[in-house]
């Protein structure tokens, strides 16, 4: 006689998007054969890219709570790119794109006209990839947040400028090659010590919703979309999406490599609301930082050709790193065995 | 209605009165007066159904109005010199796009050295841009300029800049017809846009172009200008008929139809020029004036015409092409490209500095004696340049330049005129 | 237009009319209400039908640094935006910049003068330059003495446009009053108008008695 197994949520939940075990209401918005199909089939991006499914649940998500009543900004990068490969696009909501550094100056300007126009029932999505966000976008959306103007502004962080060939944004972490960070030198890859903890950012703003999320953990994703949509005013969503191409890990790897991140500890994952950290994701099963880093080439200067750690010095200091996220969040409090 | 007020304050009544639904900007002399204008009359709810939103650079100025305009909402920004150099990006943007923003810019030198007056290098980088540009030469047509800028704008789904001279227009208090909410009304009709972010109907605004298009769709962008130069002629009659005075157009002729020498200018300096003209015709010299009032699309046509017979042609401009010469006068020169005129170049005022009626009228007498050289500088110091230019070839660590001359000069901070 | 009734003023007679352009140029320092003198006293000409145009010497805002502003009037349209060079009157609000501003470049000898002062012409250095003008063109207003006085504060501006109107006849008190109570409300207005009226009345005494010791023509 075999025991009865418990079903785990998470077995479920992303592994098997839709799994008809799940009640209808805990199924995710992607499962549903009356979803919008934001961002339709045929676009370019690459196998395996993070940021195409990241947006497709977003978008999916942000149009189911708002019954399609919505608008999207976006920033040069390659989402933009590979939505809008001329003369075809994936889009099937109203979507602009002006410059790289103003998407959120942009999303400010048509929240202001449908608001002038009565018509604030249509809400307004803005998006951008790292380095439209914390780079050249960052004086455009402080100043939203600053004027809480009502937008929800969507960082799908791949840690790099990817489209123009993997050069360092800030938020590249520390440690990893880009084209202008090689893995050359007494100290390979990004510096220690640089780069901006975004969302920590948004949260000194005091604005009503924050949340980080990935795509491992899609359900949670959507959720995080529809509960920013409950907000009105300034909201941010920080979500990582691997990028195999910039991080250098398979193309099969996406959701693992971002699930890795999580269970790490380097990418925390959590919600605030007006500054205040109010729920974390806890880490179910914690991995060593080198069990993530050892899938993506990014960081292979970290390693040995049989795989065995060539350099516990950087490794032991992005351990530290996320040794101080799991503290700070509190993310080891159910730990699963 | 007569008013005597601050021009900056008529262009404010203005543009409320073509009810802008969002309007934006960025703090920056000499334009702040139009938008603290605008802003008094939101907040004051005498402007209603506007969002005012107060940005944090003139980059996100223009950005907020690409959006506003692309969500169909009539939007509006002010800004000058460096504001507009930080937003160059964006008024590209918006002019490839094709979104009938408005904007006011306030004209005053760009930097470096940082100069907070009067002339026009801040226009004549944006030239290329695809924006209609037009030039007041008062603060009257400046008011109604702005009026007409949003129906030129809209009909033509372009953006159009207003260029009034900072300061010396903005700043001046004088009697302006300030035009009634219903006089607008009857002028300009509700913005329809003609690509609009609109969910019962989605389009994809901003998407790449690749080489095998993208010459045809900026050629496009060329079209609607050459289009635009009839009908900004349009709009300028019927401006006329509906408000009983005239105020833009093309090009703006004074005593001209029997020159012998004709000055060709933009802005404010016309109505000085035209002072010095009356002068001279008294005294026996057929002077005539050309005010060009849309820069961009360039009239040729209509200058030609304008210029008609005169034998001499003086540009007089408030920029110029470093390491070349004139901006406006190449331009002008492509007009009476058939040889018959001689054309000088006199560029004055520059970084706010007067031009006296004495220094016009000296060039025009030289250009009448065959004594104007083809680029002249007026009132250049001739002797500061060269000890400059001197120190910097005997030593390697001459120091900022700029320093050198104000220190030649003895520059005092009281000296205005 | 507004009429105020100001110890029988009402109905002065302007000593001369001007016609034509008359330009004049304002001295003073930041925060001193100078921009402001220029501006109302182009809403004065305003207020009696002609063309009047007011501007500053422009610069970024600072208090207590010299400034000029300037006010040209005409019965004509004014084409022209270019600075004033030959200025038809002179209005000194700070005698402070005597001797470290050039107040007078510009002015002719027919030229109107009015200082803001208590000292006379001879006590501020002038007399020399007072011997080459016309007498009946200068006057000298303690203008922030009557300002203290009827408002409370050190602002002298709208009552040297009440000595003014009074010395040149460019615009009457009645539209100097009118140009105030456009710009000022209550108390401020009110008190701004006595001190103008005051002032006015104080150079109509100057110039009474210079035309009683002029030998008749």
């Amino acid at each position: 006689m075999t025991a009865t197994q418990k079903v785990k949520f998470y077995q479920v939940g992303s592994f098997a998007v839709g799994n008809r075990l799940l009640d209808a209401d805990q199924r995710t918005v992607q499962s549903d054969v009356s979803r919008h199909n934001t961002i339709t089939s045929g676009h370019r991006a690459c196998q395996g890219c993070g940021e195409a499914l990241g947006a497709r649940y977003v978008l999916d998500a942000a149009m189911r709570v708002t019954g399609g009543k919505l608008v999207a900004v976006n920033a040069t990068g390659c989402l933009e790119v590979f939505t809008t490969p001329y003369p075809e696009s994936s889009w099937q909501l109203p979507w602009v794109h002006s410059l790289f550094g103003n998407a959120a100056a942009v999303a400010t300007g048509v929240a202001a006209a449908l608001k002038a126009q009565g018509r604030d029932d249509i809400r307004v999505l803005a998006q951008a990839g790292d380095g439209g966000t914390v780079d050249i976008g960052f004086g455009c959306l402080s100043g939203m947040f600053e004027r809480n103007d009502d937008v929800l502004f969507v960082c799908y962080d791949n840690q790099a400028y990817m489209n123009t060939g993997v050069q360092r944004s800030g938020a590249t972490p520390a440690a990893a090659r880009t084209a202008t960070t090689e893995a050359v030198g007494p100290e390979p890859g990004n510096p220690f010590g640089q780069g901006k903890d975004m969302a920590a950012l948004a949260m000194a703003h005091g604005i009503g919703y924050v949340a980080t999320a990935t795509v491992s953990d899609l359900h949670d994703l959507e959720a995080k979309v529809e509960r920013a949509m409950d907000f009105h005013g300034a909201r941010y969503l920080h979500v990582l999406v691997p990028c195999p191409l910039g991080w250098g890990s398979n193309s099969a790897d996406t959701i693992r490599v971002a699930r890795l991140a999580t269970e790490s500890g380097l990418f925390p994952v959590y919600e605030a609301e007006y500054g205040t950290v109010t729920a974390a994701s806890p880490i179910r099963h914690r991995v060593p930082v080198e069990d993530y880093l050892r899938l993506q080439r990014r960081f292979r200067h970290l390693f040995d050709s049989s795989g065995a750690v060539k350099r516990p010095d950087i490794v032991a200091k992005l351990q530290q790193l996320a040794n101080r996220n799991i503290d700070r969040f509190g993310l080891l409090t159910n730990e699963v065995a | 209605m007569l008013r005597q007020l601050e021009g900056s304050r008529a262009v404010a009544m203005a543009v409320a009165a073509c009810r802008p639904q969002v309007v934006c900007a960025y703090p920056i002399t000499p334009q702040t007066h139009i938008v603290e204008g605008v802003g008094e009359m939101v907040k004051s709810g005498e402007l209603a159904g506007c969002e005012f939103i107060n940005v944090e650079s003139e980059f996100a100025a223009m950005s907020v109005a690409i959006g506003a305009s692309a969500a169909g909402s009539r939007a509006y920004t002010a800004t000058s010199s460096q504001g507009l150099l930080f937003m160059i990006e964006a008024v590209y943007n918006a002019g490839g796009l094709g979104l009938p923003v408005v904007m006011t810019l306030a004209n005053r030198a760009i930097g470096a050295p940082i100069n907070i007056w009067n002339d026009h290098s801040d226009a004549m980088a944006v030239r290329d841009a695809g924006w209609v540009m037009l030039f007041a030469e008062s603060n009257q047509e400046a008011t109604d300029l702005h009026i007409q800028a949003f129906r030129l704008a809209e009909d033509l789904s372009l953006p159009v800049m207003v260029n009034m001279d900072g300061f010396v227009l903005t700043h001046a208090t004088e009697r302006i017809d300030v035009p009634t909410q219903e006089q607008v009304d009857a002028f300009l009709p509700p913005f329809e846009p003609r690509q609009v972010l609109d969910p019962a109907d989605p389009v994809t605004i901003g998407a790449l172009v690749g080489p095998e298009a993208f010459t045809e769709v900026r050629f496009l962008a060329h079209a609607k200008q050459i289009q635009a130069i009839g009908h900004i002629r349009e709009v300028a009659d019927e401006f006329a008929e509906a408000f009983g005075r005239r105020a833009g157009g093309l090009v703006n002729t004074y005593r001209a139809e029997d020159a012998d020498v004709v000055v060709v200018a933009l802005g404010s300096i016309l109505g000085t020029i035209k002072d010095v003209a009356d002068q001279m015709r008294e005294r026996g010299t057929k002077v005539g004036v050309v005010g060009i009032t849309s820069f961009r699309p360039f009239p040729l046509d209509a200058l030609h015409e304008a210029i008609g017979d005169a034998r001499r042609v003086v540009v007089i401009e408030r920029a110029f092409s470093i390491g070349f010469g004139g901006v406006l006068s190449t331009d002008v020169a492509l007009a009476i490209a058939d040889g018959r005129a001689r054309i000088s170049t006199v560029v004055a005022g520059l970084g706010g500095r007067a031009v006296p009626e004495a220094a016009i009228a000296g060039v025009i007498e030289d250009a009448v004696a065959g004594r104007l050289e083809a680029l002249r500088f007026v009132d250049l110091d001739r002797g500061v340049v060269e000890r400059e230019l001197a120190r910097m070839a005997g030593d390697r660590h001459s120091g900022p330049s700029a320093e050198n001359v104000l220190r030649d000069l003895r520059a005092v901070a009281s000296r205005s005129v | 237009m507004v009429r105020v009734d100001i110890d029988g003023l009402e109905n002065e007679a302007r000593p001369q009319k001007a016609t034509a352009l008359f330009q004049v140029r304002f001295h003073g320092r930041g925060g001193q209400g100078v921009v402001t003198a220029a501006e109302m006293l182009s809403v004065a000409a305003f207020l009696e039908g002609r063309h009047a145009q007011a501007f500053p010497s422009f610069g970024s805002e600072r208090a207590g640094a010299p400034v000029v502003a300037f006010c040209r009037i005409s019965d004509a349209e004014i084409r022209t935006h270019s600075p004033i060079a030959a200025p038809d009157a002179v209005v000194v609000q700070d005698a402070t910049l005597l001797h470290q501003v050039d107040l007078f470049a510009g002015l002719g000898a027919d030229g109107y003068l009015l200082i803001n002062t208590t000292h006379s012409l001879h006590e501020l250095g002038l007399g020399e330059l007072a011997t080459g003008m016309r007498r009946d063109r200068l006057a000298i207003v303690p203008a922030t003495q009557l300002a203290l006085e009827h408002l409370g504060r050190p602002v002298p501006n709208a009552v040297l446009l009440g000595g003014l109107a009074a010395l040149s006849g460019v615009v009457s008190l009645d539209a100097v009053v009118g140009a105030i109570k456009e710009r000022f409300s209550g108390p401020l207005a009110d008190g701004n108008a006595a001190a103008a009226a005051a002032a006015y009345r104080i150079v109509a005494e100057q110039q009474e008695e210079v035309a009683s010791h002029a030998s008749p023509a």
